[in-house]
């Protein structure tokens, strides 16, 4: 520890941190690799033993798995570009100074506190309800049909509240990034006749490129675990229109308690998960030069 | 935060108060409809105007001990964030100042063990945790929230202390100073701003977390989402009382986001800004 | 024991902590439904006489089975007396899980119970659960625009009936429709109501080999009139509609009928939250073309897990809380309309209660005549009417919900659906090993 001159042993300081992650992620993980080739149920004891392949098997031929990743990525990518590109548009827009600036900001990042199935209730039963809710009455306002939110475009429904869940996320980051800007800058494009279009095109976005990757990354890792939001809304369907793969091993995991098959799926998720971190991370931590 | 003001725009403000409002909107509504009765919430076409009620206050007050719910939040997400700090801020410390060739390599793969879906393993904690007995314990949940947002705050930390001038760090360390003294005395200075909005931005995700709480508590440690998921969806028509239930569980964090906001922003950088 | 001293944090505030054996804390993890937060209200009163005391876990009922169901199968030993139903009291009680409550004093009077509801918690010559609630299913339907349209509800209606009602009575301008049913997926939602058109339809979900059935006609014929119905004549967002939504719907007036539990009977009739209080009639579950499993069968129960260490003071608390007495407590203290139906004669025995509430012998009547042994027309080697009383069933029939659920929003075809689900239950059944 007393290491003189500039050299410092930093194991003592690191190895804590990495120690419990360690626990954390491999204890878990082997125990999940043990059960996914393991009959376990724990709704039926009688039925155990190894089970070889077969929870594979039976989980890869299950249309569902196919599907379920299909989703799970429209699902990360559509909330993270409507995050970011309104998020990014506030942004610059809070960023010019009105009255009530403070309020309104307050307002804008309150979705951020609020737990992820009250959001999901809400939307669902008092705004999005094709009877008692609210849009529903509004379109009856004008004239048109209430839209069936979750029967027609059900995907999207969820999207829309995840993404109001995560836009003060991204709108705050942003911000940060903005709020960073040398104002000698703006102000020099300005007296070259720069609007605030140009400027928002040729200078704010650029600077904000960073915290985008910040964004990109942060959200993903919370969005490939998306599973309130859909439990409480659609319960994964129609069909299986919503069922991403979270949502997948939860019915396996809790709804049929077959731990076999929900580890199973649990590995293929660990194994994405680390095709996501080899990509997406490292593209991210390149432009953070980490 | 200066000058700001020069650039006034009208249609800024009228977009930015907008978007606000619409924001806001489904959290007004939720506060809105706490105070209708249960018809009333369900009525078509909504009402906008009545007559306010406060029986569903009552009613859940008569049922269930909130303060309780509550305490157990506060202490379990505090408590989560201040080891997850004591654990990740010498680490960061590290990593940002004296980087070797694994640095890059830990941070990633710190990350990637958010990627684990909590569902998946829930059978396998719960049979630790039941084998530790720490079932229904406050230390079941702290120790899992601390874990689960260690990485993010590792990152945070990290990317925040590496835009303070390594010069100082190595001025105090000429002076004889141990890692320890350093960390004390020059870094927690001058990093409180992100050490601030790390704990901030823990704090909240702790408040939120609805999966291990409602599994992993029973009656001790149930923190507030216990406490929503007891009003959530009985037999019978529940939304007003739910709203209600929900804006009791989410307007302490709310308050706590809205006093904080300046400090959350100050550091949430995460080594986005040169 | 030190180890316990040494997590003094847990150990302070836990429940489960050694405590003389006179006066103990029990927990007890129940459902969210008006008839327990009733019993919770009312259980200091057993707290007063027995210096017991109770630690209330009440959750909603998703939440609630999937964190009793965690604890029971790992013997977490967090609870010691668990709000279960009719499906999992056999299952667990012949898994070992649970304690028998055949010895409760004689005053407990299990000869009172309905001998449905006792069969329906019984496995292996053992009573697993005792009887909290216990309800059907049937019709209800709005009488003011029955006669109104000039129609009159037969005594015991058939799915043709129904169908004619519905068309005549759907007025969307007026946001009225014709019936409600559930839509939303779950095994406990959507399934429990189409599982008795089934059944009615001729239908059944395993022949006596458990050879799955869904590809056979019945269910097709139940499935494309439900869908046809729901579609043609149910309110939007039919999808996304399990109890509570209709129950709203109802209540608010935009159902003309509505076939579902038992117990809505008691809050459409409720003039604090019903628009139609007063104006409902009730009448048995239709029927297609046999009448077996036509109408549900569901009790919540109490029962004592084997990994308590206070099984007698749960017992305990379970021969009051199920008792006849208790159903005069809750007499005196809320009304008669409110105490937990469905489970004892002297119930509806009682005058007073027959005279608060008008649905009693329908409700009565149905609930004895729910034959949960022989819930199809074909044989079964399985119990259960809106159900499959296998522990592989939850995840079954819910998977086979969210097919239903894209049927009904024409994402898929009836048959298409039904295809998809025989091989889905197929490859389930294959992998629980009941088929090679």
């Amino acid at each position: 520890m007393r290491g003189k001159g500039g050299a410092v042993s930093t194991l003592p300081l690191v190895a804590p941190s990495v120690v419990l992650l360690l626990l954390w992620s491999v204890v878990p993980l082997v125990m999940t690799i043990w059960f996914s080739f393991q009959r376990y149920n724990l709704l039926n004891p009688l039925i155990h033993g190894f089970a070889g392949w077969s929870n594979y098997r039976f989980l890869l031929a299950d249309p569902a798995l196919v599907s379920s990743l299909v989703v799970t990525v429209v699902l990360v990518a559509a909330v993270l570009v409507i995050t970011i590109v309104l998020g990014a548009v506030l942004a610059a827009v809070f960023e010019t100074g009105f009255p009530g600036r403070g309020v309104a900001r307050v307002l804008m990042i309150s979705p951020f506190f609020v737990m992820p199935t009250v959001s999901a209730l809400i939307w669902k039963n008092l705004l999005m309800h094709p009877v008692n809710g609210l849009f529903a009455a509004i379109a009856r306002g004008l004239g048109l049909a209430p839209l069936d939110w979750f029967a027609v475009i059900p995907l999207i429904s969820i999207i829309l509240i995840i993404a109001w869940e995560w836009l003060p996320f991204a709108f705050l980051i942003l911000m940060t990034a903005l709020q960073s800007l040398d104002e000698e800058i703006l102000e020099a494009a300005r007296l070259d006749g720069a609007g605030p279009l140009a400027i928002f095109r040729y200078i704010q976005i650029p600077h904000m490129g960073r915290a985008i990757s910040i964004v990109v990354m942060i959200e993903t890792i919370f969005l490939l675990g998306v599973f309130a939001e859909i439990y409480v809304t659609t319960a994964g369907g129609p069909g299986i229109a919503t069922t991403n793969l979270a949502f997948l091993i939860y019915q396996r995991a809790l709804l049929a308690f077959n731990v076999g098959s929900a580890s199973a799926a649990g590995v293929i998720a660990i194994i994405l998960a680390n095709i996501m971190a080899a990509f997406l991370i490292r593209t991210v931590a390149n432009r953070l030069d980490v | 935060m200066k000058g700001h003001d020069k650039s006034f725009h009208p249609v800024a403000a009228v977009v930015a108060w907008i978007a606000a409002l619409l924001m806001f909107f489904p959290i007004a509504w939720m506060v809105l409809a706490s105070f209708k009765t249960e018809a009333q919430a369900v009525q078509t076409p909504p009402v906008f105007f009545f007559h306010p009620t406060l029986e569903n206050y009552a009613e859940i007050f008569g049922r269930a001990d909130y303060l309780t719910f509550a305490i157990n939040s506060v202490v379990i997400s505090v408590a989560a964030t201040i080891i997850m700090l004591v654990v990740g801020v010498p680490a960061a410390f590290a990593m940002a100042f004296y980087p070797t060739r694994r640095t890059r390599g830990t941070l990633l793969w710190m990350l990637s063990t958010k990627m684990l879906p909590a569902v998946g393993v829930l059978v396998p904690i719960y049979l630790i945790a039941k084998d530790a007995g720490l079932l229904d314990s406050w230390i079941a949940l702290i120790l899992i929230y601390m874990l689960s947002n260690l990485p993010i705050g590792v990152w945070m930390l990290f990317t925040f202390f590496r835009e303070t001038p390594k010069a100082i760090i190595e001025a105090s360390r000429i002076d004889g100073a141990n890692v320890w003294d350093t960390i004390r005395h020059v870094l927690l200075p001058l990093g409180a701003p992100g050490i601030a909005s790390t704990a901030l931005l823990s704090i909240i995700l702790c408040w939120n977390e609805a999966f291990w709480s409602l599994n992993l508590s029973a009656h001790n440690a149930a923190p507030l989402t216990a406490f929503i998921a007891s009003f959530s969806a009985p037999e019978g028509l529940f939304w007003a009382k739910l709203s209600a239930a929900a804006t009791l569980a989410t307007l302490p964090i709310l308050l706590f986001g809205w006093f904080s906001q300046r400090q959350l922003v100050r550091g949430l950088t995460f080594g986005a800004v040169k | 024991m030190r180890l316990k001293v040494r997590m003094a944090v847990t150990a302070l505030l836990a429940s489960c902590a050694a405590v003389p054996a006179m006066a103990e804390t029990i927990t007890v993890a129940t459902v969210n439904n008006n008839d327990m937060i009733v019993m919770q209200k009312l259980s200091s009163q057993w707290e007063q006489q027995t210096g017991n005391k109770i630690n209330w876990v009440v959750l909603e009922e998703n939440v609630l089975r999937q964190r009793v169901t965690t604890d029971i199968a790992t013997g977490g030993g967090q609870f010691d007396v668990m709000t279960i139903g009719s499906y999992e009291a056999p299952i667990w009680g012949k898994q070992n899980w649970l304690v028998p409550i055949d010895d409760l004093p004689k005053s407990y009077d299990y000869d009172d119970i309905f001998k449905s509801v006792r069969d329906a918690l019984s496995s292996g010559g053992h009573l697993w659960a005792v009887p909290f609630y216990a309800e059907s299913s049937f019709t209800m339907y709005r009488k003011d625009l029955f006669d109104g349209a000039g129609l009159s509800m037969p005594e015991q209606p058939k799915y043709s009936d129904i169908g004619n009602f519905a068309k005549k009575l759907t007025d969307r301008g007026k946001q009225q429709y014709g019936v409600c049913l559930r839509g939303k997926p779950g095994w406990g939602e959507n399934m429990a109501y189409l599982d008795t058109v089934v059944n009615t339809f001729g239908g059944r979900w395993f022949d006596e080999k458990w050879k799955p059935q869904l590809d056979t006609q019945p269910w097709h014929d139940a499935l494309s009139f439900y869908v046809d119905l729901l579609r043609n004549y149910g309110p939007p967002g039919a999808s996304s509609n399990g109890f509570n939504e209709n129950l709203a719907l109802f209540s608010t007036g935009h159902c003309a009928m509505w076939i579902d539990a038992t117990v809505a009977a008691g809050f459409v009739s409720d003039a604090k939250t019903s628009q139609v209080a007063g104006k409902v009639g009730f009448a048995p579950a239709p029927i297609a073309k046999v009448p077996n499993g036509a109408h549900w069968f569901w009790a919540w129960a109490l029962g004592v897990p084997k990994s308590s260490h206070k099984a007698k003071t749960a017992k305990a608390f379970l021969d009051w809380a199920t008792s006849a007495d208790y159903i005069k407590l809750v007499a005196k203290t809320n009304g008669w309309v409110l105490v937990p139906p469905g489970t004892r004669k002297s119930t509806y025995d009682n005058q007073e209660y027959l005279a608060a509430a008008p649905f009693a012998k329908q409700v009565e009547q149905a609930i004895q005549t729910a034959d949960l042994q022989h819930p199809t027309a074909q044989p079964v080697p399985y119990t259960g009417i809106q159900y499959v009383a296998i522990p592989e069933f939850q995840a079954i029939g819910t998977t086979v919900g969210q097919l239903v659920a894209a049927a009904l929003t024409g994402q898929t075809s009836v048959d298409d659906a039904l295809k998809r689900a025989q091989a889905q239950v197929t490859s389930a059944m294959q992998q629980a090993g009941y088929l090679q």
